[in-house]
């Protein structure tokens, strides 16, 4: 055990590596630890961030629901009003538009009838002639028989 | 000097001695051989063994951390990256839990000593006849592979600290500052000399038993290592695994205690008392 230029040696390489590792090992992986601590914290902070965002979306989402699920039933009702009204408006139209149509078949009708009834008077005026004709075995002067002719269908 | 049936003694003498070259006043400049002229080569002698080993292991941990600053980066660790940030981390808890102030060496600087001091005590581990009887075969008499039971490596890193210390004491606190310190407490103006014997001795004793501590601890445990191995080779795993398993807690231990006293100073140093 004797003490010798070992000491200073030793003194030599320790203060080398040292300063070795001062330069070049400790920066480069302190900074490197530095920036993943920096790194995780803003992971973290933006996790918990879109958890919020989450947690407010969620509400957004529930609030719009019921803003929807109002908006339904009063689109229904209206709807449903909407529907009776126009049901009603049918119905009316509907009755009208019948009523409008029998009263023309009722004046069609009696426009026929009256136009059948006056066809059968002339027919039956000149059946009267041709029956009046062959019973009196002669020809019935229509001229001279005009008014008769007249009476008799206005008679029928 | 080939050791042939060696007795215990010269066994445990050789495994204890280092590769010595130096100055020998009679032979010159050259390797000692034995212990008698290691000795009388005084302070001009280096020992070999203990400087390569102890360079070898601060290159590999430089080596291993400058691998994994170029890997450094942001995204998720692999591989060295992991492990190196592992050690980082923890030295930089270490280091912030004890010292407050804002210096860019002293975090290096704690690494530093806990991975190196760690390396060239898990040299211990290494079976204690293993390296000495490969270099016996190269032809190299004497090779002590563990850096920490030289009084020398540990004295050297020792001192390093010692200047750090004595710098920051000047830097924060000014020249006037550091000598009040050591003179003007605990006892007032009136006992200036009682105070400096007291602050120097506490002083001085700041890197001697950072040195001795560490160097006590390593050279018990080699010694213990080398007492096994002279018993019958049935008997020795049944003693050397337990103290095996024992001193890796003590390697990492007294790493970690260095570093931690090292932080410690130096924030002593920081601080006005």
């Amino acid at each position: 055990m004797n003490l010798n230029l070992t000491l200073i040696g030793q003194l030599i390489a320790f203060t080398i590596f040292v300063i070795f590792c001062m330069k070049y090992v400790w920066p480069p992986i302190a900074g490197a630890l530095a920036e993943r601590q920096k790194k995780i914290a803003e992971g973290l902070d933006a996790a918990d961030k879109a958890a919020r965002d989450l947690e407010s979306a969620k509400s957004q989402i529930e609030e719009e629901l019921k803003q929807a699920r109002t908006q339904v039933t009063e689109l229904l009702e209206q709807a449903n009003k909407r529907s009776s009204q126009i049901v009603e408006e049918a119905q009316d139209k509907a009755r009208a538009e019948a009523e409008k149509i029998m009263a023309s078949a009722q004046a069609q009708i009696a426009q026929d009838a009256a136009q059948a009834r006056e066809s059968l008077r002339a027919d039956v005026a000149k059946l009267a002639v041709v029956g009046a004709e062959r019973v009196l075995g002669a020809t019935v002067d229509q001229a001279a028989h005009k008014k008769l002719l007249a009476e008799l269908a206005e008679e029928l | 000097m080939a050791l042939q049936n060696p007795t215990p003694s010269e066994y445990i003498q050789h495994h204890l001695t280092n590769l010595t070259y130096g100055y020998h006043p009679e032979n010159g400049w050259s390797f000692a051989h034995g212990a008698q002229e290691a000795s009388e080569m005084g302070f001009m002698a280096i020992h070999v063994d203990t400087m390569a080993w102890s360079v070898g292991l601060g290159i590999l941990f430089c080596w291993l951390f400058r691998v994994g600053a170029k890997a450094a980066h942001a995204g998720v660790p692999t591989g060295v990256l992991n492990f190196v940030e592992l050690m980082v981390e923890f030295v930089d808890k270490s280091v912030k839990e004890t010292f407050h102030g804002k210096s860019s060496l002293i975090a290096p600087l704690a690494l530093t000593i806990c991975c190196w001091i760690f390396l060239m005590n898990l040299m211990d581990l290494v079976p204690v006849d293993l390296v000495p009887y490969l270099f016996m075969a190269a032809g190299v008499e004497y090779m002590k592979i563990v850096p920490t039971t030289d009084v020398n490596a540990t004295l050297g890193m020792s001192i390093g600290v010692f200047l750090l210390i004595i710098f920051y004491s000047i830097k924060i606190k000014g020249v006037g500052g550091f000598v009040g310190e050591l003179t003007l407490q605990p006892f007032g103006k009136w006992m200036i000399p009682f105070n400096l014997l007291l602050e120097g001795v506490g002083l001085i004793a700041k890197p001697i038993s950072l040195a001795l501590r560490l160097f006590g601890n390593l050279y018990a445990g080699e010694l213990i290592f080398i007492l096994i191995a002279l018993l019958p080779f049935y008997l020795q795993w049944f003693l050397s695994v337990p103290w095996a398993i024992f001193h890796i807690l003590v390697i990492v231990l007294q790493a970690f205690i260095f570093m931690m006293l090292t932080i410690v100073y130096l924030s002593m140093a920081h601080e006005h008392h």
